[in-house]
């Protein structure tokens, strides 16, 4: 097993903290499965992978997927970047990602973070893994016009008020769970490159199976399997995550 | 954020994706470090065919750094024929792309002027919701 990246200098009051889900991802990466694919995919002479992590939190699962780089994408030259809405999961991914490549004697490149609306910031066609681990518990329909709470200064009440706002945006995924994953797989044709992977990590009321079959019917020949699963069996808190790609023509 | 990291930003307005005015965007009031790295050499060789080099050069132009060539380096010129260790050509390319940074400032959209402002190296590009 390959290790978990610390994140013992995070604070938990306003960041997800890592969990299942999270841990879900860490071993369908590091998965032989996923490994083998994600070599042959990125042929360890071609460009370096650019990888990114939406909704990147705590950092723990894009400072995993950097710090071993080599076993996973057969690549030690990889970019990595991380996106959230919470300014406090970006400052702090950032860290989580500084400290796991620390010893790391060929250090894959860090990005950073920046604070944006799932990928909207990205240029097209440019991204070649893609992590996403959604807010996917069902809830009420989200609120179109929520802001994002800023890390300004306050009192303690509305400290409370703003840190449970950062939480709720971090697990609340509207109806069936899907309102902020449809927005971001609306993304996937523009933003993955031509060899570009996606993991998206879905909970069983998500219904996996309709989504890759809705992905399936996409225009480009796209492709959806199921490639990790945890949780109880029937329960909705079973968690899968999903591999999405196209074939590449050679 | 590293130089690099502007190699693969854009306005995150939907109506500025396909105009080629949202990309590179524009570094405004740039407070820069320069954050001692490790070198990787094959990244950088690597990376090299990922990098919009026109938009390189307009950035080290807009930042007030040393000029990048008129072309990209070939892969030969990255390191030493005689030792094989990274080139002076390799480590200026370290310097710029890995090691100089934007503190803050802004970063400003070519097509619609928009302005994302960059606090202690993270850019926020989130917007109002009317101009999503």
């Amino acid at each position: 097993m390959l290790p978990t990246p610390s994140t013992s200098h995070a604070s938990f009051d306003n960041i997800y903290e890592p969990a299942e889900d999270s841990y879900l991802l860490l071993d369908t990466l590091s998965s032989k499965a996923e490994s083998t694919f994600l070599t042959q995919r990125f042929h360890p002479t071609g460009p370096s992978p650019l990888i990114l992590e939406v909704g990147v939190g705590s950092g723990v699962v894009l400072a995993f997927a950097a710090a071993n780089a080599k076993v996973i994408f057969g690549h030690s030259d990889v970019a990595v970047l991380g996106v959230d809405v919470n300014p406090f999961a970006a400052k702090t991914a950032v860290q989580t990602i500084a400290i796991a490549l620390k010893d790391l004697k060929v250090k894959p490149i860090t990005l950073g973070a920046v604070l944006a609306d799932l990928t909207s910031s990205l240029r097209p066609g440019e991204v070649d893994v893609l992590i996403f681990n959604p807010p996917y518990v069902p809830t009420e329909p989200l609120s179109a016009t929520s802001s994002i709470p800023s890390e300004a200064m306050l009192d303690s009440h509305a400290t409370f008020e703003r840190d449970s706002k950062l939480l709720e945006l971090s697990y609340a995924g509207g109806v069936n769970g899907m309102e902020t994953t449809n927005r971001l797989l609306e993304q996937l044709p523009d933003v993955l490159s031509e060899r570009g992977v996606a993991y998206v990590l879905l909970c069983a009321q998500n219904k996996p199976e309709d989504v890759k079959a809705s992905i399936r019917q996409w225009p480009g020949s796209w492709k959806a399997e199921t490639v990790g699963s945890s949780g109880k069996t029937a329960s909705w808190e079973k968690l899968c995550v999903l591999r999405i790609w196209r074939d590449v023509v050679p | 954020m590293k130089i690099l990291t502007l190699n693969f930003l854009c306005c995150a307005r939907k109506t500025c994706k396909s105009s080629p005015a949202s990309f590179p965007l524009h570094p405004k009031e740039a407070s820069l470090e320069q954050i001692e790295t490790d070198i990787n050499a094959l990244f950088i060789k690597n990376i090299l065919p990922r990098l919009d080099w026109e938009a390189m050069k307009t950035l080290t132009i807009e930042l007030g750094l040393p000029a990048l060539p008129t072309e990209p380096p070939s892969p030969e010129a990255l390191e030493d024929p005689d030792s094989g260790e990274p080139s002076q050509t390799l480590k200026d390319l370290h310097q710029l792309l890995m090691e100089t940074s934007i503190e803050s400032g802004a970063l400003r959209c070519g097509n619609c002027d928009h302005e994302y402002a960059v606090k202690e190296g993270i850019a926020n590009f989130l917007l109002p919701s009317h101009m999503v």
